[in-house]
């Protein structure tokens, strides 16, 4: 697989469990290499569909390929070629560390010696090879997190799906492993299939963000994309001189929906796309004095509230 | 596959068997077992242990005790310590982990059955001893009692994983599996006190006949157990769905 492939691709996927439709006709591609994002609430569909694409659930309908394979009739080479952390870490809490990557090193048939050069460089990586004969289960929640991430990696698959991986993990751990998996993708051409309720993290690391909510897709793009898409038509300028009088003048006019002033910044929202330049003539006959005015950008967060927001 | 077997065995034994924590558990009970079934007894009946066919029934019993701690953790524990997606998401084949984790207990018991019957044999000629000679078991009922002892294990081990895919808790698929060799054992018994006074006399008339052809009992049990293992076995992998399991 190289770049411009495709890891992932599915078209029109459902899955129901009775009268619960937990993937209603989910269409999307992921492309070899990226960053992949997959947000939405709790019991969205993230889950049921990472199941569904390494072939632990059969869709109702719909179909699915990873890595040119089809999720129903070659599951297993699927499984062959993807790691996958999922909801619960899956650790052996009775084993080390140690024997933890040395039993998934067996699964995936690595020789012996690789192995154990494969178990050192990744526990070095993540700063565990110094406890790497402990038992699992008297580690803290966020070193287990970060085992269980290197599990993954153990036998270099080509497509990783990761649930939540920084979940656990303190700030400085999490934008380690952050920036382990640009290195994945972008050095090694790893595609990273990642869901993730934290936004920011989102936003800085995803090629590709889709959002799913009560198993329907919402949108699919770059983090930018859906910045724009969801962006309000806002104008924020910083400057001196606002009042109350201005805001209220401000208020009446017919394509201004609401204005906002925190601290030195008065953020007007458009109902349309507006010129900046009528807003700054306004205010500079009014002996406002501007240091800076930028167009407003909603933040990942705030688009994926908008679009469950539209949703409901 | 048989790669992928070993592994799964060899995690199995290292997890639930000889963990730490819980490992010097198992080797107290190994060691318990040893001393009893291949010193102790052993020592108490002489060299007639060798030449017994008693000593097989008691080998047999070995399995039973020794495959339900294992057996009932192998997938109700999976579930209960949060590791069966993982595990089912790996590339090994259904096969491979079924009969991975069947085959671990089959060979953890037969191991300790074999070890205690070569023990036994150690302690008679080291306290009995024979002028030098070398004392052993006759070969048709050593050979005999270690496949007896195989395919009570097969059939104990399918129905335990069987039990376990179908339990929610360790606990639960050890009080299942419990019932299920209670019924097994019991049933015969209770069924034949149900049938009429000259049924049964018949049987006790039967018996000493029977006793005269017991070459072809002993195969004919042993076909019984092939039946049944082939069967337990069957059911377990029909069972076996990773996308039944995985929604559990």
């Amino acid at each position: 697989m190289t770049s411009g492939t495709i890891s992932i691709s599915t078209n029109d996927l459902h899955c129901e469990f009775g009268e619960v439709h937990a993937v209603d006709g989910i269409t999307f591609e992921v492309q070899t290499g990226t960053l992949f994002g997959f947000l939405g609430p709790n019991g969205a569909g993230k889950t049921t569909t990472i199941r569904l694409l390494l072939g632990l659930l059969e869709p109702s309908s719909g179909s699915a390929q990873v890595l040119g394979y089809d999720t129903r009739t070659q599951a297993d080479q699927i499984r062959l070629h993807c790691g996958a952390l999922l909801e619960q870490n899956g650790l052996y809490e009775r084993l080390s560390a140690e024997e933890n990557l040395d039993l998934f090193g067996r699964i995936w048939h690595i020789p012996a010696e690789r192995r154990a050069q494969r178990i050192q460089e990744l526990l070095e990586k993540m700063d565990l090879y110094e406890r790497r004969k402990e038992t699992v289960n008297s580690w803290s929640r966020g070193m287990k997190q970060k085992l269980a991430v290197v599990r993954t990696l153990m036998h270099n698959p080509q497509l990783v799906f990761l649930d939540e991986p920084t979940d656990g993990l303190d700030p400085v751990a999490a934008a380690s492993l952050r920036e382990d998996l640009v290195d994945l993708a972008r050095q090694h051409g790893v595609t990273v299939f990642l869901t993730t309720h934290n936004l920011s993290e989102a936003e800085k690391i995803c090629d590709q963000v889709a959002v799913i909510n009560k198993g329907k897709l919402l949108t699919v793009g770059s983090p930018d994309e859906l910045r724009l898409q969801k962006s309000a038509h806002s104008i924020i300028v910083v400057g001196r001189g606002f009042n109350e009088a201005l805001l209220a003048e401000l208020r009446t006019f017919p394509d201004v929906e609401k204005v906002e002033l925190q601290d030195r910044h008065l953020v007007v929202y458009f109902k349309q796309e507006t010129d900046s330049g009528n807003l700054v003539q306004f205010l500079a006959a009014k002996d406002v004095m501007i240091d800076e005015v930028r167009k407003g950008k909603a933040s990942l967060e705030e688009a994926f509230l908008s679009l469950l927001e539209e949703q409901a | 596959m048989i790669q992928d077997i070993a592994t799964l065995i060899r995690k199995e034994w290292k997890e639930v068997v000889f963990h730490r924590g819980g490992g010097r558990q198992s080797w107290i009970s190994m060691l318990i077992l040893l001393g009893l079934l291949g010193v102790y007894l052993p020592y108490l009946n002489g060299t007639d242990w060798l030449q017994n066919p008693m000593a097989l029934f008691t080998w047999a019993w070995v399995p039973l005790f020794m495959t339900i701690g294992l057996v009932t953790d192998a997938f109700a524990g999976e579930r209960e310590r949060h590791t069966l997606e993982t595990l089912l998401a790996t590339r090994l084949s259904d096969a491979s982990i079924l009969f991975g984790k069947i085959a671990a207990s089959v060979l953890y018991a037969w191991s300790i059955s074999t070890s205690c019957a070569v023990l036994a044999a150690i302690t008679i000629n080291v306290t009995f001893p024979n002028n030098g000679a070398f004392q052993f078991y006759a070969p048709a009922m050593f050979f005999g009692g270690l496949a007896a002892v195989l395919l009570i294990a097969i059939l104990i081990s399918s129905i335990g994983v069987f039990v376990s895919l179908n339990a929610a808790t360790v606990r639960q698929a050890y009080q299942k599996l419990n019932l299920a060799i209670m019924a097994v054992w019991l049933i015969p018994f209770i069924l034949l006190q149900t049938f009429p006074d000259k049924v049964q006399s018949l049987f006790m008339k039967v018996a000493p006949v029977l006793d005269a052809k017991l070459p072809l009992i002993i195969g004919s049990v042993f076909a019984i157990l092939i039946v049944l293992d082939a069967m337990a076995l069957l059911l377990a992998k029909k069972r076996f769905k990773r996308t039944r399991l995985i929604l559990e």
